[in-house]
This record gives C-alpha cells, sequence and structure tokens, in this order.
C-alpha cells in the first residue's frame, strides 16, 4: 500500500519544514522583541518606524514577500545571503522573508502581553529609580512573556504552516514534495492524508504543550 | 511625552533620546542608501522600469486589474462560502448532542491544524481527478476550495466564541419563556452575537485575501501576485517596479480592512446597549495567527 513512498524522501522533506520553522521562529522572536521595544519606548522616532513596520508587513501577503526575496533580492539585486548553490540561498532567503513576516505578529503578541502587566508594576518600578530599560528588561518584558505564551504559541503555529509558502520558491519542504507526488503518483487520498497527518503532528502537539507551559507560567492575577 | 514604562524627561534623558534618535536615524539611513545603490547599480530605478504604471493604463488593464478582479472574486466567493458553513460548524460545536459536537470539533480542529496550501494543492489534484471542471477554472476552484476549508473552521472558533460570550442570562430569560433551543439560538443568541464578531470576521477577511496570493504563486491561478511576475517578464525585467505596485495595492486593501474592523470595534465598544463582550481580532482565532487577522 505504501509502496510508492520508494523514492521520495519524505522524513526529509518534514525536516526542512522543521528547520525552516525554528530557524525563523527564534529570528522573529528577537526581531520581533526589538519592535516591541521601539513601539514602546521613549524615542518617537524608534516608535513611528515600529508602528509603520508592523501595519506595512502584516498588510502584506507572505507569498509576496517570499517571492519578493528570490526574484528581487536574489536574482535582480543579486543578495544571496553567503550562500552558493541554489538549493541554500532560496532555503535562506525563505528563513528571512518568514523572519520579516512573523516579527511583526510576534511584535503585536508581546504587545499584547505587555498590556496585561498592572499599571503598578511599571509605576513602582519607575519610583524605585529604574530606567526605561531597566523597567522593560527587569520588570515588564519577564512579566509580559510569560502572559504571551499563549499568544506567542499561536504565532508560532501559524509559522509552521506557513514554512509552506516557502514551496513557491523552490525549497525542499513537505508543500513541494506533495505537489511532487501528487503529480507524479496515482495514490492522490493515501498522499493528502499522509502530509495532513504530518502536519496535523507538528502543529497540534505545539499548541497543546504551549498551552499547557501558558497555563503553568502565566501570572496568577 | 510621558507613559506608563518611562518618566517624564529630564535634561539627561533628553540628550540621550536626541542621541538614539541620531543613531536610529543614520542607521536607517544607511539602509535606504543601500537599498538605493543596490537598486541604482542593477539600473531598477530608470525611469523605463516604472513608466508604465504611470504613463498609459496598458499595464493596468491588461495585468493588475485582470488579477485584482481575480483576487477580489476569489476571496469573496471564499467568505459567501464559508460564513455560513462557519456558522453551522460553530454552532455544532456547542449542540446538546455528542454526535454532533464531536464530528464538528474535529473537522474543526483538523482544518486549522493543516497549512491552506496543502489544501489548495489537494483541491487542484481533486478537481482534475473527479471532476470535469476544465484545466482554466481548476486554479480558481482549488483556492476557492483551501480558503473555505480553512476559513470555516476558523469563522466557526470566531462564531462558537461570540456565542460564549454573550452572558448566561440572555438564554436562560429565552427558555424560561418557553423558547425552544433552535429558537433560543436564532432568535436570542445569534443576532446578539453576529454583531459582537463583526471585527474579527472583518479582520478574517484580511487573511482571505492575502491568502489567495498562494494560488498565484504555486497553482498558476492569475491573480494579482501572478499579474507581477507576468508584468516584470513582459516589461523587460522591472521586478522591483511590479512587485512594489502589487504590494502598494494589497496594502491598501488589507489596511483599509483592517482599520474597518478596529473602527467597528471602537464603535461596538463604545454602543451601551451591546451585552457580551467585542471579540477582537486578537481573540479567538487561534492557528489564523495572532493579531489582526492575520497569517
Amino acid at each position: 500500500m505504501f509502496d510508492f513512498l520508494e523514492g521520495y524522501d519524505l522524513l526529509g522533506a518534514f525536516w526542512t519544514t522543521v528547520q525552516l520553522t525554528v530557524l525563523s521562529a527564534v529570528g522573529s522572536l528577537i526581531w520581533g522583541t526589538l519592535l516591541a521595544a521601539m513601539r514602546v519606548g521613549p524615542v518617537p522616532l524608534m516608535r513611528g518606524f515600529g508602528t509603520a513596520y508592523v501595519n506595512i508587513v502584516r498588510n502584506i501577503p507572505l507569498t509576496v514577500i517570499i517571492l519578493f526575496t528570490s526574484l528581487g533580492l536574489s536574482q535582480t539585486l543579486g543578495v544571496n545571503l553567503g550562500a552558493d548553490e541554489v538549493d541554500s540561498i532560496n532555503f535562506r532567503l525563505a528563513v528571512l522573508g518568514l523572519i520579516l513576516y512573523t516579527s511583526a505578529f510576534v511584535c503585536e503578541a508581546l504587545r499584547s502581553g505587555i498590556n496585561t502587566v498592572p499599571v503598578g508594576q511599571a509605576e513602582a518600578a519607575r519610583a524605585i529609580g529604574l530606567s526605561f530599560s531597566q523597567v522593560l528588561g527587569l520588570v515588564v518584558l519577564p512579566q509580559a512573556f510569560r502572559s504571551s505564551v499563549a499568544p506567542l504559541a499561536n504565532v508560532l503555529i501559524a509559522l509552521t504552516k506557513n514554512t509552506t509558502v516557502a514551496a513557491a520558491i523552490g525549497v525542499a519542504e513537505a508543500a513541494l514534495l506533495m505537489k511532487e507526488m501528487i503529480e507524479n503518483e496515482a495514490a492522490l487520498l493515501l498522499i493528502a492524508a499522509i502530509f495532513a497527518f504530518g502536519f496535523v503532528c507538528l502543529t497540534l502537539p505545539t499548541g497543546l504543550i504551549l498551552g499547557w507551559v501558558g497555563k503553568k507560567v502565566a501570572v496568577k492575577r | 511625552m510621558s507613559s506608563v514604562l518611562y518618566d517624564a524627561q529630564g535634561p539627561r534623558a533628553k540628550r540621550r533620546n536626541v542621541l538614539l534618535t541620531a543613531v536610529f536615524l543614520v542607521a536607517l539611513a544607511a539602509l535606504l542608501w543601500w537599498v538605493y545603490r543596490a537598486l541604482d547599480e542593477k539600473g531598477q530605478l530608470e525611469w523605463a522600469k516604472w513608466e508604465m504604471f504611470f504613463t498609459g493604463t496598458e499595464a493596468w488593464s491588461t495585468y493588475i486589474w485582470p488579477g485584482l478582479k481575480n483576487t477580489l472574486t476569489a476571496a469573496a466567493l471564499s467568505v459567501l462560502i464559508a460564513l455560513p458553513l462557519g456558522a453551522v460548524l460553530g454552532i455544532s460545536r456547542l449542540s446538546d448532542h455528542v454526535w454532533i459536537r464531536v464530528p464538528a470539533a474535529i473537522v474543526v480542529e483538523f482544518f486549522r491544524a493543516i497549512p491552506v496550501l496543502v489544501l489548495m494543492i489537494f483541491g487542484l489534484a481533486l478537481f482534475a481527478e473527479y471532476t470535469d471542471v476544465s484545466s482554466d477554472d481548476r486554479p480558481l476552484y482549488a483556492v476557492i476550495t483551501g480558503l473555505v476549508l480553512y476559513n470555516a473552521s476558523v469563522l466557526a472558533e470566531i462564531v462558537r466564541a461570540g456565542i460564549l460570550a454573550l452572558p448566561k442570562g440572555q438564554s436562560e430569560a429565552a427558555m424560561a419563556i418557553g423558547m425552544r433551543k433552535g429558537q433560543v439560538m436564532r432568535v436570542i443568541l445569534l443576532p446578539q452575537a453576529v454583531t459582537t464578531m463583526l471585527p474579527a470576521i472583518v479582520s478574517q477577511l484580511v487573511v482571505i485575501v492575502k491568502d489567495t496570493a498562494l494560488g498565484g504563486a504555486v497553482l498558476t491561478f492569475s491573480e494579482l501576485l501572478a499579474a507581477a511576475s507576468t508584468m516584470s517578464a513582459y516589461y523587460g525585467a522591472n521586478t522591483i517596479a511590479s512587485f512594489t505596485v502589487v504590494a502598494v495595492i494589497f496594502i491598501a486593501i488589507n489596511f483599509a480592512l483592517t482599520s474597518f474592523a478596529s473602527w467597528l470595534e471602537r464603535r461596538l465598544r463604545r454602543a451601551k446597549k451591546s451585552t457580551g463582550a467585542v471579540l477582537t481580532a486578537d481573540d479567538n482565532q487561534p492557528n489564523a495567527g495572532a493579531t489582526t487577522g492575520a497569517f
């Protein structure tokens, strides 16, 4: 029944999906946190930049961004992110696109987390003379992160699913393999079931585990 | 300028802010300069690569408008099909009967866990194999199938959350005056829930519009993004110009939708009459991704 699987690197494709997810998650967590800090900070120019970035990026389709990294950045402007062969260039470009896109949502998730921290916390921190970076870094963000676990988990799940968009620029991840297999093999429903199962395995546990962690670490108020 | 997070600024803080602004400005300028140099070096800023968008209507009437029309058609049809389907699924999840509740829950959780692109690729093959839809129409059908399956499940969660957010007294009072379950839902709960759900539904539109672009990139559906690729081939590698124009159109549409959603939300919050909580874009669309619609 599963003979047709021979000759296809199913696990390899899902491994690429996982790699895309993890690298983009780390990158967008860093860039998203910086954006959130800019948006709540005291420097008007940075606030404006953060707001503009988030509003522009989350209104562009991810597909446009990813396709642009390949057609625009790489093929037109020659930006290859330090890679030589086509496969790794496309992989890095996809990660770049995913980071640029996802960080806007990380920023918003963190900002909603910052809003859950009671005003008194920041006021008390200021009252004992902490500077803005200390208020944010020592008092507000640690609490904000803890109550942002649930929204961040949603962003991570969405990111896992969004890695399939990398198929548009030929990164050999799960959706591309699925397309290839459907074109070459007859077992349409079986192939679809396998890939659906693969993604359910990736996203459902993430949601369940992080949902549990989120409840566990959230500051009880 | 001060906020909860920082004090009103004294002379030292003001000096530091000016310094930070200057550093940030320099970094931003350096980035823009680098982009400008890169574009200039490859000749992407030449007027010849941009003029078709400003002089004459050929680019608009041949490429952009048909593409935009397909994008909007796919999005509109998806919403029209997904909304009733989502409502049915959402209400089924609240049913008293296990044999309705559980299957509805499985369907919703399943389709929310799977990427839209996978659903679209599957849809394309499905229409090719089991129906006689002509191959020109297949991409449109596949895009709509993928979008409907995914967004119906997301909308189902929005509907469910909207109904659950209503005060319990509403259904209790309705039952106390002798209404049947169906009546309570139809006459009392749904009309109230619809208003609270509106902002979340409108921001889901943004997700749908954005996801139609997947069809252009992977399924040969000739929507707006596909128009950019065709244009840059036809007009001689004006990739940057074509993508910029297409991105601006997407941003304009989605920004209008996002603003409309937050305007609705503010309005509903202000209205004293409203009973339940207003569903913002942030709540209740877990897999759809965070804020204002989103992924």
